[in-house]
């Protein structure tokens, strides 16, 4: 019998530990929300979070899948302005034409990192920091630097401004459906299990064989995808097509997938958890403003961008641990 | 099939690209050759310059910094703070050196932020410098409360507008920046170390080499030039808006970097090439604004540049 | 018999040089088949073409009498070609289930993945290996030797009609070889072909049946094994007469012959947290100390805690010069110590510098003057070292990544003889060079030792260790377990040696 090492438990913990902590911050968070704040727990609370923070929980999950191939995407952010853009104009005809239309719109861009990653072979951070200029180029070309408000007579906002029962926004249900199937997409199908071993280590799943060129197009495309529903939801929640929003976005959506315990060099990570990183982030913004309500504090809308920062250099202290057993594992 | 051409196109594609606009502009561009386009040249190439030069040293680490839009908007928003004060108003000598020697601090400072991030706490390179690349911005707006700062200041202005035998300041000062590193990079312990590093970290390291303290190092020189760089762009404009300074100069200052013939895989840091490189990305910008095209059209030619040339490099490495 | 595999007039150049020029290979079914060269000689590039991860320039390929043109990995494995690469092709996050049956999963009604039935398939095959592993931990959480074998099982599995093999045994110890072999043999029986590559002519005389002998991007030669010797497979990589190579002697170390003189190195109870334990070793002044031992014994382990590459949890580093030992390598090297690397490509050489950049590179805090580098100084030096090693190059302006593997070797001792050191710490000099300039490489060596430089050789050549050293400090499981004193060390003695301190009862490739 050969030698063998035993299970590494401390690996484990540190493996799995992250994604249950998320889960436990997640809980003492609203926890904590819920005994401050008389509202927090109100519908109009959680119906608005849970609408607003739909957007940032799909861009999430694309960038999820684009970090565990070992790749990222900086162009969401002027992704989900772009859409948001294409489907206010397509807005006049309903919901069923401006949500396909604005997701395709996403793809088609998603589509053009995939080419030049896969097909020119060019850095996944510098063809995404491209298609971001040139998104954020077309959103602008295209509204002719204008918000594009949105046709009020078809029932185009009613998707991102309904809900069912008041509390349960049709954006979130929509997000929650394609965060389950992208879930069984990753672990139970053979794609889901390219991507991963993609970010384990390309060469060597190219050596086994697997499609990594379909999976590494597949990430991209579903990424830009994500992006465009989230443009969808944006123009149809605030009425207007904006096509300078979306700036610093993919620092959000990157924050999410790392406090999920995503490893940034791939080959590791989770869907659920991910969702949750979304959720997390979100619920720091609510109860900032629930304190800046309360004059507690103040800050000014700045203020935000210096946040999402400090939560992405807080996640990235605790996963430096973390990914460096990773990469000596991997060495 | 990468062949014989995209190496000769990879290896002179700068000057080749250079002649070329040079020719366009000649031909289509009203008034290209007065001395006023090309003052007005030198003056915008300058900022993308000073900055491309500090990235070429971080990507020859096989690095890459973000941030350095980030940090020109922390830097050029603390310099009217500082020279605006009532402290400077009553020592006016001392308040102008403050203004210029503290943003770039404080910019020296982000960058070993960024360097401590990467060498130290192994984070990678692009997110550890995406934190300033958002949060930096953030920080300048609040400083400033989101104003624009408008203000008459010869002495500081001249940074931005002064000029020695005719010709701008900055302009002088890419050249002077241009030959140290130059130097720097080709002559000196520190520049053969940064090359070894982005070449082989590992080796770099059995050979002894302080590979942490080499990769904190070329973040805080790019920090610092990009400091320099937002106080140009200040001064020029006799104002401030923390919310433009440096925007998307992070695109620049890669594409003069790459179109210079800088490895993104490290190991090269050309940078003769990476002001070469900034030339050829402002006299597109030029080209375009100059013949009427929309800003925003010429986002999308900035982002073609940059997938051609990182394209073509990528021919080059076969 | 009609063969299995017939590669013909096979040629392929990169960047317009000839890698091979109409290359040739065949393989009978079920026979276990060698394919042996220096390096360069065209082993890997024919073995890529076969497997579709390099088109070929022009030639002919026919497998099962069919003509083949596998473009990719994946068809020539569906088409039962089956590969194990050298650098293993796995993925150490995933799973060993993953690694084992990834593309070939096995599929529930819904069209997912069934992992209850991927993990029963899994253990089943590594089953047929002897391996019994919790099979959904992550691969990497298991030892190198379980990887490897976790490599072949999933080619096995494939129900290949051939499978090639290159350098399996490189990371295994002498039990795990069994094992393989083992496996081999049990191909064989099958009926399964096996394309064997292997540095270690050794292990052809076990196992093989056939070789093919490569030389500059050509078959030089069909051996039969059992009617051939090794010196004959020597001389026909080399293309030198058997008897020359006989008179010079194996190698070119000649240790035993002196005098030992002052006490350079006194290391006492090393261990870290690489796998090492306790490991005592002392070199004195033109001495060559050889570390004996199996793979994973710990002889790079203790070569990195002496260079200060890990750090020391327990235990002494002493110098004549440095008594309280060193807290970096860089203190190392200023303390008069070299470490050539065992791992050329990502440890030693900077592809994209130039020669002269490489061999200075460790050299260079020495060359400052005024804040810059001397570089009339530098190009002295290089020259001069160019010349005394007979470096074959263009320029020493070129870039080391065009130089041979020997040649890169030489450039490399190069960077730590410049230093002048007091010690040199030599892990694998000579692996994976040819053989001419292994014979130049190790005159190098003894060249330096007998103007007074302490040496500590790391070989798994036991020819190497046992000609070469004066001393060999026996390791096993990371300490230091006995001594050997030469001359009087055969390389049956250094077997025995290292074969009394294992416990168990398998020993292997001393037979």
């Amino acid at each position: 019998m050969l030698d063998q090492n035993t299970f590494d438990l401390r690996r484990y913990i540190q493996g799995n530990g992250q994604s249950m902590g998320v889960w436990i911050a997640l809980i003492v968070m609203i926890a904590f929300g819920a005994m401050r704040y008389d509202n927090f727990t109100g519908a109009y609370n959680i119906s608005s979070f849970l609408n607003y923070n739909s957007m940032f929980i799909v861009i999430a999950l694309g960038m999820c899948f684009v970090i565990m191939t070992g790749g990222i995407d900086l162009s969401v952010g002027s992704v989900v302005a772009f859409a948001s853009v294409c489907v206010a104009y397509l807005s006049p005809y309903g919901i069923q034409v401006a949500l396909p239309g604005g997701i395709l719109a996403g793809m088609a861009i998603g589509g053009l990192n995939a080419f030049f990653v896969i097909a020119m072979r060019i850095p996944p951070f510098i063809a995404t920091l491209a298609t971001m200029l040139g998104a954020k180029g077309g959103a602008l070309v295209i509204s002719g630097r204008q918000t594009i408000s949105v046709d009020w007579g078809s029932n185009f906002t009613k998707f991102g401004m309904g809900s069912v029962g008041g509390i349960l926004p049709w954006s979130i249900i929509v997000v929650a459906l394609l965060a389950v199937a992208l879930w069984i997409v990753l672990e139970k199908t053979s794609i889901g299990r390219t991507v991963e071993a993609i970010g384990g280590g390309e060469d060597a799943t190219k050596m086994m064989g697997l499609p990594v060129n379909r999976a590494k197009a597949f990430v991209y495309i579903l990424s830009g995808g994500c992006a465009g529903l989230a443009g969808v939801i944006l123009a149809s929640g605030f009425g207007a097509g904006q096509p300078l929003e979306g700036v610093g976005w993919e620092l959000s959506a990157i924050a999410s997938v790392v406090v999920g315990g995503t490893l940034l060099t791939g080959g590791l990570g989770s869907v659920p958890a991910t969702v949750a990183g979304a959720l997390l982030l979100g619920l720091v913004f609510n109860i900032l403003n629930f304190e800046n309500g309360r004059g507690v504090i103040s800050f000014s809308a700045y203020w935000q961008m210096v946040i999402r920062g400090l939560f992405l250099f807080v996640v990235i202290l605790l996963q430096s641990r973390v990914s460096r057993v990773g990469a000596k594992q991997g060495a | 099939m990468p062949g014989f051409d995209t190496r000769m196109l990879a290896k002179h594609g700068g000057l080749i690209a250079l002649a070329v606009l040079l020719l366009i502009n000649i031909a289509i561009t009203p008034n290209f050759l007065q001395l006023q386009t090309l003052f007005v040249n030198i003056s915008q190439v300058a900022t993308i310059a000073i900055v491309a030069v500090g990235m070429t040293l971080v990507i020859a680490t096989a690095g890459i910094d973000l941030s350095v839009g980030a940090v020109m908007a922390v830097a050029g928003a603390l310099a009217p703070l500082i020279f605006l004060s009532e402290f400077a108003q009553a020592y006016p000598t001392l308040g102008l050196a403050a203004s210029i020697i503290v943003p770039i601090l404080v910019a020296l400072l982000c960058g070993l932020f960024n360097g401590v991030l990467v060498a130290y706490l192994g984070v990678q390179p692009i997110i550890a410098t995406l934190i300033f690349f958002i949060s930096g911005r953030g920080i300048a707006q609040v400083l400033t409360n989101g104003n624009l700062q408008t203000f008459a200041h010869p002495g500081f202005s001249y940074i931005g507008t002064g000029k020695i035998l005719g010709l701008p300041f900055q302009g002088w000062l890419v050249v002077v920046i241009a030959i140290v590193f130059w130097y720097i990079v080709n002559r000196t312990l520190f520049g053969r170390r940064i090359l070894a590093v982005g070449g082989n970290e590992r080796a770099a390291k059995l050979t002894g080499t302080p590979v942490r303290r080499v990769k904190t190092g070329v973040y805080v020189i790019s920090a610092g030039l990009s400091g320099i760089a937002g106080l140009i762009v200040v001064a020029i404009n006799s104002a401030s808006d923390a919310a433009r300074i440096g925007n998307l100069m992070e695109l620049d200052a890669i594409a003069s970097a790459v179109v210079g013939g800088t490895l993104l895989m490290g190991g090269k840091a050309p940078i003769f090439g990476a002001v070469l490189g900034a030339v050829i990305i402002q006299l597109v910008k030029y080209t375009l604004l100059a013949n009427g095209v929309a800003d925003e059209v010429a986002l999308i030619a900035k982002a073609g540049i940059i997938v051609l040339a990182v394209y073509v490099q990528q021919g080059r490495k076969e | 018999m009609q063969p299995l595999l017939k590669m013909q007039g096979i040629n392929k150049s990169f960047a317009g040089v000839a890698a091979l020029t109409s290359a040739e290979l065949e393989i009978a079914p079920g026979e276990v088949h060698a394919v042996i060269g220096q390096n360069g000689a065209g082993k890997s590039t024919l073995i890529k073409i076969l497997t579709g991860v390099y088109r070929k320039d022009s030639g002919d390929i026919a497998f099962e009498d069919k003509p083949w043109n596998a473009l990719s990995p994946r068809e020539s494995q569906d088409n039962g070609i089956a590969t194990i690469y050298q650098e293993l092709s796995l993925v150490p996050l995933r799973s060993v289930t993953e690694n084992v049956i990834m593309g070939y999963e096995p599929r529930t009604r819904f069209g997912l993945i069934d992992w209850k039935a991927a993990h029963k398939r899994t253990r089943e095959i590594l089953a047929d290996f002897g391996v019994d592993i919790d099979v959904t931990q992550p691969l990497g959480n298991y030892s190198t030797a379980i990887q490897q074998l976790t490599a072949i099982a999933r080619a096995v599995s494939l129900n290949s009609r051939l499978v090639i093999m290159d350098e399996p045994t490189s990371s295994l110890d002498d039990r795990e070889v069994e094992t393989l072999f083992g496996v081999v043999r049990g191909l064989k029986a099958r009926g399964v072909s096996v394309i064997y590559i292997s540095h270690f002519l050794d292990e052809l005389f076990q196992i093989c049946d056939r070789a093919t002998i490569m030389r500059d991007g050509q078959r030089v030669a069909v051996r039969e094994i059992a009617s051939t010797t090794k010196l004959g497979l020597i001389a026909d990589m080399l293309g030198r007469d058997p008897e020359e190579i006989s008179a010079a002697g194996m190698t070119d170390l000649g240790g035993g012959t002196h005098e030992a003189g002052e006490l350079l190195l006194e290391a006492t109870n090393l261990h870290t947290d690489r796998n090492l334990r306790d490991v005592s070793v002392s070199v004195h002044k033109g001495e060559i100390v050889g570390l004996g031992g199996l793979l994973g014994s710990g002889r790079t382990e203790a070569a990195r805690a002496i260079f200060a590459m890990d750090k020391l949890r327990n235990g002494t580093v002493a110098t004549h010069r440095n008594p309280a030992g060193f807290r970096d390598p860089a203190e190392a090297i200023r303390g008069g110590i070299g470490f050539l690397t065992e791992d050329r490509k990502a440890e030693g050489i900077v592809p994209e510098m130039s020669v002269r950049e490489n061999m200075t590179l460790a050299l260079m805090p020495r060359l400052v003057r005024n804040g810059a580098i001397d570089r009339a100084k530098e190009e002295e030096i290089v020259k001069k070292f160019v010349d005394a090693l007979g470096i074959k190059l263009a320029s020493i302006e070129q870039p080391i990544r065009e130089l041979s593997g020997g040649n890169q070797q030489k450039v490399l001792l190069a960077r730590w003889l410049a230093l002048e050191p007091d010690l040199l710490i030599l892990d694998e000099p000579t692996r994976g060079v040819d053989v001419g300039a292994k014979f130049e490489i190790q005159s190098i060596i003894r060249e330096y030792v007998e103007k007074g430089v302490g040496v500590l050789l790391i070989s798994s050549e036991f020819e190497e260790l046992v000609e070469g050293a004066d001393r060999i400090v026996v390791l096993q499981d990371g300490k230091s377990v006995s001594e050997l004193q030469n001359p009087g060390i055969t390389e049956e003695s250094l077997i025995g040696a290292i074969a009394r301190s294992h416990d168990g009862p398998g020993k292997g490739a001393a037979a």
